[in-house]
């Protein structure tokens, strides 16, 4: 028997009456990851459309999928790195154990280690992101009657990359519960949500654990080791000391630094972005007004100056490939949802952030990353943006008449 | 006089309750809740000021001029608040510290506010007593659940003492430095209020909107 006939055979016990018909939608869930939803518009004037929900959530996994390879080998680099550098006292836990009984070495030097490496860090956090948010988002789809959709892939996925590789299993966990429960679900799901959820997850973590989720010792997951990210060495000491860290702008660009995850790549993020941008999932306004945002105002406060702050002199094209900036902008930033509507809008919500995330960077001494913070603080700002965007444009059009 | 004694004083508890239904003074329930002592204070304090004030308040209420009733009842009031911050500096500094203005400002905290304006001017002094020490403790059980929350899982202690052992002093739990910043009382009171309104559902308020579903045609 066929899947779809399986699928069709049971389908009668989930309807209205059946024997299960509290448990539709996670029947709804598998049927509609193995086939398309069925769902089609009942009211006239049945516009039509290829991309469904279903299509925009898949083709956003499928963007992330440069970060999330390049997360994994440069977690792998990163952490070989640092056993090499310590030598191999600092080798210890299963990981390594695992490795070293299939047989794979821990040169910092072969790719095959690195990624072999890096995957063991990717896979549990990935996979506790899953269940944990899996669990949480069917006892809310099943208790309110929605469905379940494929929001949650992409959502549990960026969380994934954005977490340093350090990070404790029960952080990851209670984070993702969190983005999902209060950054999601209590605004009624999918479509509704007015902030990130995965961002709403990661901010929760920053401020209950910081010693997990900033500082010099998270990034690479090796006792001992202490790394700090380019944003860190500038905030210290100015872009000059980057290079004495051997961190190089092709560095970074490229990836080879200390960071979260999947953030680190500027060029993997630029090719995730381009796809988004060429499918349209992405609306290009967004990525205008966040560029245009922080290259301004990075500019505006090179000519300004400061004596004592060296974050001042950091050049636009830094900003650029350090810290999360590269992967809020193709991911969060363009996120339909909680951006603003508006084409106007959408300008001036990008501009926000890319000021926002030069602000938090240069300016406030206690938050060396700001694109996190950046994006939250514009999320909230959105509707009111659109509003103003709509009044302005009811006014211009009043005076017409 | 529509309600019994006993419905005065138990009805602001759960069914009436001024944080979670009201949705009243919730700047010093963010403020003072992150350890239970401190909340534990501020109830009584709260409580002893409301009572006191609404039985004072009803007491004077028809010689009170409608014109000017708001600035004799703060003036009822800020005599309380004070005598009370009095008494703290006095029996408690090192909690009076702590609190700091929030004791001060229990002046403009709006359920004393609301209770005189509300109920002290049209009711007897007894009945208005008794509303003050309900209205009282019914703030001060959410102020002591969110203090709770916050003190056990943000320090890992109850009432200063430790609970569950954290791993700076040698133990296993590491606290959730969240709670201890005032805007997690946000969140703990927003849950409160979810948890209240699923168990009683005739709290939930009717919705501003409704979206039309569409019609086939």
């Amino acid at each position: 028997m066929g899947l779809r006939s399986y699928l069709d055979s049971i389908e009668p016990n989930f309807h209205k009456g059946g024997k299960y018909e509290k448990y539709f939608p996670i029947y709804e869930m598998v049927e509609s990851l193995m086939f398309t939803p069925k769902t089609v518009t009942t009211a006239a004037p049945h516009a039509r459309s290829y991309v469904d929900m279903k299509r925009i959530m898949t083709y956003v996994v499928i963007a992330t999928i440069p970060c999330i390879l390049m997360a994994m080998y440069n977690t792998g680099l990163q952490t070989n790195g640092a056993i090499a550098a310590l030598g191999d006292s600092a080798a210890t836990g299963w990981r390594v154990g695992l490795l070293q009984a299939l047989g794979f070495s821990l040169n910092p030097d072969s790719l095959i280690a690195n990624m072999a490496h890096g995957f063991l860090y990717f896979l549990p956090i990935y996979l506790t992101t899953l269940i944990v948010g899996g669990i949480w988002e069917v006892l809310f789809a099943t208790v309110r009657g929605h469905e379940v959709n494929e929001g949650f892939l992409v959502t549990s996925m960026l969380y994934v990359l954005i977490m340093p590789a350090s990070t404790p299993l029960w952080q990851v966990a209670l984070g993702i519960s969190f983005g999902v429960v209060i950054g999601k679900e209590v605004f009624g799901g999918t479509g509704k949500n007015f902030l990130n959820p995965a961002l709403t997850g990661r901010a929760f973590l920053y401020f209950a654990y910081p010693a997990n989720m900033s500082g010099n010792t998270v990034w690479t997951p090796v006792d001992g080791f202490s790394g700090a990210t380019a944003l860190g060495v500038t905030a210290a000491d100015g872009v000059q000391a980057l290079a004495s860290q051997g961190i190089s702008w092709s560095n970074a660009f490229f990836g080879f630094i200390q960071g979260s995850m999947g953030e680190t790549s500027t060029l993997a993020c630029l090719i995730g972005l381009a796809f988004l941008l060429v499918t349209k999932i992405a609306n290009w306004r967004l990525i205008v007004g966040c560029m245009g945002g922080m290259i301004g105002f990075s500019l505006l406060l090179n000519v300004i100056g400061s004596d004592t702050n060296p974050m001042f002199a950091m050049p636009w094209y830094w900003h650029l490939v350090v810290g999360g900036y590269a992967f809020g902008l193709a991911f969060m930033v363009t996120e339909p949802v909680s951006a603003s509507h508006t084409n106007m809008g959408r300008y001036w919500y990008g501009a926000l952030i890319g000021f926002m995330v030069v602000m938090i960077r240069v300016i406030n001494p206690a938050f060396p990353e700001g694109m996190m913070l950046a994006i939250l603080f514009a999320n909230i700002f959105a509707p009111l943006i659109d509003y103003f965007v709509v009044r302005a444009n009811i006014k211009r059009r009043a005076k017409r008449v | 006089m529509s309600q019994t004694k006993k419905e005065l004083l138990v009805d602001p508890l759960v069914d009436n309750n001024p944080i979670t239904l009201q949705v009243l003074g919730l700047c010093s329930a963010l403020a003072v809740t992150s350890s239970l002592k401190v909340a534990l204070v501020m109830t009584i304090a709260v409580t002893v000021v409301t009572a006191f004030s609404s039985m004072f308040i009803s007491i004077l209420r028809n010689q009170i001029p409608g014109s000017i009733r708001i600035i004799v009842q703060m003036v009822i009031i800020a005599s309380l608040v004070i005598l009370v911050d009095q008494v703290l500096k006095a029996y408690a500094f090192e909690i009076s510290k702590t609190l700091s203005v929030f004791v001060g400002l229990i002046i403009t905290n709006c359920i004393v506010m609301g209770r005189a304006e509300a109920f002290a001017m049209k009711n007897p002094p007894m009945a208005s007593f008794i509303d003050g020490i309900g209205n009282g403790l019914g703030y001060g059980l959410i102020l002591m659940l969110v203090g709770f929350i916050r003190e056990l899982f943000g320090s890992g202690s109850l009432f200063g003492i430790t609970i569950l052992e954290t791993v700076n002093n040698g133990g296993w739990y590491v606290p959730n430095g969240m709670l201890l910043l005032p805007p997690s009382a946000f969140f703990v009171i927003g849950l409160l209020i979810w948890a209240f309104r699923t168990w009683k559902p005739e709290q939930v308020e009717e919705r501003d909107f409704k979206i039309q579903t569409a019609e086939a045609h």
